[in-house]
């Protein structure tokens, strides 16, 4: 930015964006999502998906799962404030392309059409453990598990059968092998 | 069967536990039962302010003079939203606050009612923490670990929301607990090894530096102390941020002044030269750095901060030693006395020629200015005021704007906690209440708002609170009839297009000092500026001093947009033969 009329500084560094899965355990208590949200927003940080929800009814410990992108930098940041929150007890930080821990988001198609369509999305859905929720004449509800490119490519595939509705979870993530995130 | 407290009552129970001695408030409708109880609990005076942001800045000019946290109590709404600003400005500026507010009746909640607002909700992101009570058996344990969380690792503000029939239900009370810890969260993550390390960036150095903050001075007095200590076992050069000031003597050879977009050109360059940058407590404000990419390029940085969430935030460092200012000091003397203890003599030689170096920046004594016989120069009054009460272990509070930067560039402070001014928010108004405060934790001692015109007239209500409490303090004012630095930065960047910088009809202060019962003088000359000083400071009442000066000085050296540190402008002078210096002026 040339010759800015501003007392600010402008970066024109350009640096590459990651994406990464966020996981927070925190306090299930009043608004304790709208901080962590909230903190995403006030700052500027992306959110690309979000799941939520208790885990430990005893503790009353929630996990939240969050998608975001930002700069290595970034990324830091968005770690190191949510660990200032008070009802976080600890956050963990996965890249997308982490072969050691699992993404997962579900997903729910409605598909209205003839039988043909109809067997033709539950087919095309083979590979992400379809479960047919419900079933009339004239639709289905289908349920798939997958990651989320798939679940993006699936809503886009469903439509030439017949897909009128999407509804979908945002990615959940857990470790592989015998270890969990201390 | 222990005895039952109704909600109020907890309050100041507590209240009492945590040693208070003081709240700044203002009462209405949702605190009433908090209200009604004061008069049971006779050790917590009560200081009534005239608006609820004064509440807010009086308490934060009281924790910072006194490192006790300050506490606010206001009514629901309009009273809770009145305290943001301050809530806001403690929250950059790292002070803690405990900000009680009355909230309506919890069944009335979410139905709009009257004086109702979503207080935990608007202060969510100006605060370390809130906390909304809706069962009178959390609340004595709320408001404990409410004052815990304002006053420990990095201090800030906190409110807790009291529904008013919480306040008038009973229950135990209950004391608080000893040493509970923050969901584990302690303070100090740093090892021997990084002090190691320290050590050795430290001796290898020729071109050190240390950047102090305000970082030192919320670390307690023992931690200004320490600095001490280690600059003087060093013999580094050292330069503070606006709200470092006082944690070094600021008329030390060692001390090169403040940095940043008004501090001094030896400060500045030194930072941008250096080969170690030793940041103890501050933050890389980007009043700090000017432009980030060519921010020191040549230097190892390290940075000394008890917030991991400051490190390799705007600036990315070399060392990070994350604690306490004070235990990361005590380590760091110890070691360097155990491993080095001729330090000083065997780094002497090595930074002989950095020495030389600033010497010559300091040569160019970029604090100086045009001085006149005719009007009273900004820098001037600021220099008359400072030789007039440097014996006096004064307080001074600013508002924001120039004279707030003149004040850091003029006014010398020699001990921590005795500088208050709004830096992160930059919120005009700061000032005054904030002297409310501080004379209220000092009544014997000698307290200073130094203000603008423009500034003063946002929170001048407070005046009446001054006087109520009988608190001296003396409000400053550097009156030159526009919004300065507003002026300054359009004639600078927005080819003079002075859009709406002038106060066209301000009052007349020294009618508006008597209005308010207090005593108001006016210097309109640099030859009856001595004298009317000392009239202000033999007046034992509040004070307001209309000081009129220069209309159109700017605040110099400046760092311009977006540019490095070694691109300081420099002022008039540089261009001007007849360069008269600050203290060569002196006709009185």
């Amino acid at each position: 930015m040339p010759n800015s009329k501003s007392a600010y500084s402008f970066s024109n560094k350009k640096e590459k964006f990651d994406t990464h899965i966020i996981v927070v355990w925190v306090d299930n208590e009043a608004g304790v999502l709208a901080r962590v949200v909230g903190l995403f927003s006030g700052r500027g940080y992306n959110i690309e998906s979000l799941a939520v929800a208790q885990v430990d009814e005893k503790l009353k410990i929630s996990r939240i799962t969050i998608v975001t992108t930002g700069t290595p930098q970034v990324v830091n940041q968005i770690k190191l404030q949510l660990r200032k929150l008070v009802p976080v007890h600890k956050v963990a930080d996965f890249k997308r392309e982490d072969k050691a821990v699992i993404f997962k988001e579900m997903a729910l198609f409605k598909i209205v059409g003839s039988n043909n369509k109809l067997e033709g999305a539950l087919k095309a859905c083979k590979k992400y453990n379809p479960v047919l929720l419900d079933k009339t004449k004239k639709s289905n509800v289908i349920q798939i598990t997958a990651l989320r490119r798939e679940v993006d490519k699936m809503s886009k595939d469903l439509k030439k059968f017949g897909l009128v509705s999407v509804s979908r979870t945002g990615a959940v993530a857990m470790t592989r092998g015998a270890d969990i995130f201390k | 069967m222990s005895k039952l407290y109704s909600g109020a009552e907890i309050v100041f129970k507590c209240m009492e536990d945590q040693n208070v001695d003081h709240i700044f408030g203002y009462p209405g409708g949702a605190v009433l039962p908090i209200y009604d109880e004061l008069q049971n609990f006779k050790s917590i005076k009560h200081v009534l302010v005239r608006h609820e942001q004064g509440a807010g800045h009086a308490a934060e000019g009281y924790a910072r003079s006194s490192g006790k946290p300050g506490v606010i109590l206001v009514t629901s709404g309009p009273g809770a939203t009145n305290v943001v600003t301050a809530l806001t400005d403690a929250y950059m500026d790292s002070i803690p606050l405990v900000c009680i507010s009355g909230q309506v009746p919890t069944h009335l909640i979410g139905t709009d009612a009257f004086q109702e607002c979503d207080t935990t909700g608007i202060t969510r992101p100006c605060t370390k923490h809130n906390w909304l009570v809706k069962d009178i058996n959390d609340l004595a344990e709320t408001i404990h670990k409410a004052f815990e969380v304002a006053t420990t690792g990095r201090p800030g503000p906190v409110l807790v929301d009291i529904p008013k029939d919480i306040q008038f239900q009973k229950t135990k009370y209950k004391k608080p607990r000893k040493e509970n810890k923050l969901n584990g969260k302690s303070h100090n993550h740093f090892n021997q090894n990084s002090i190691d390390q320290l050590i050795d960036l430290m001796s290898k150095s020729s071109k050190p530096i240390f950047y102090t903050g305000g970082g030192v001075i919320n670390s307690g007095p023992k931690a200004s102390e320490l600095l001490r200590e280690l600059v003087y076992a060093t013999g580094f050069p050292i330069t503070s941020t606006l709200q470092g000031l006082g944690s070094f003597p600021g008329d030390d050879n060692q001390f090169l002044g403040m940095l940043g977009m008004h501090g001094t050109y030896e400060a500045n360059n030194a930072m941008h030269d250096c080969d170690l940058m030793i940041n103890i407590g501050a933050r890389f404000d980007d009043r700090i750095t000017g432009k980030i990419d060519e921010f020191s390029p040549n230097s190892k940085k390290v940075h000394i901060d008890i917030d991991p969430s400051s490190i390799n935030k705007n600036v990315k460092v070399d060392l990070a030693i994350v604690g306490d200012v004070k235990t990361v000091l005590s380590s760091t003397l110890k070691s360097l006395k155990q491993k080095k203890s001729k330090f000083l003599k065997s780094n002497k030689q090595k930074t002989s020629k950095w020495w030389e170096k600033i010497q010559k920046w300091r040569s160019v004594r970029s604090l100086d200015y045009i001085g006149s016989e005719e009007t009273i120069k900004p820098q001037y009054a600021i220099e008359r005021l400072y030789e007039l009460t440097k014996d006096k272990d004064s307080y001074i509070t600013t508002e924001v704007g120039q004279h707030q930067m003149w004040a850091a560039q003029h006014y010398k402070f020699n001990k921590p906690n005795r500088w208050m001014t709004s830096g992160g928010l930059g919120t005009m108004g700061y000032g005054l209440p904030a002297a409310v405060g501080v004379q209220v934790a000092h009544p014997k001692k000698l307290v200073i708002d130094i203000a603008g015109e423009a500034s003063v007239l946002m929170t001048i209500q407070e005046m009446s609170t001054a006087v109520q409490y009988n608190l001296p303090i003396k409000i400053f004012i550097l009156n030159n009839q526009y919004m300065g630095m507003v002026r300054q930065w359009q004639e600078l960047l927005h080819d003079k297009n002075y859009s709406e910088s002038y106060t066209a009809a301000l009052p007349d202060f020294v009618k508006l000092a008597e209005a308010y019962n207090c005593v108001g003088i006016r210097a309109k000359t640099p030859e009856e500026l001595d004298d009317k000083i000392i009239e202000m400071l033999n007046t034992d009442r509040p004070v307001i001093f209309d000081c009129m000066v220069d209309k159109v000085e700017n605040c110099f050296p400046m760092i311009p947009s977006g540019k490095p540190h070694n691109q300081m402008i420099l002022g008039p002078k540089d261009q001007d033969s007849k360069k008269i210096t600050g203290k060569g002026k002196s006709l009185v």
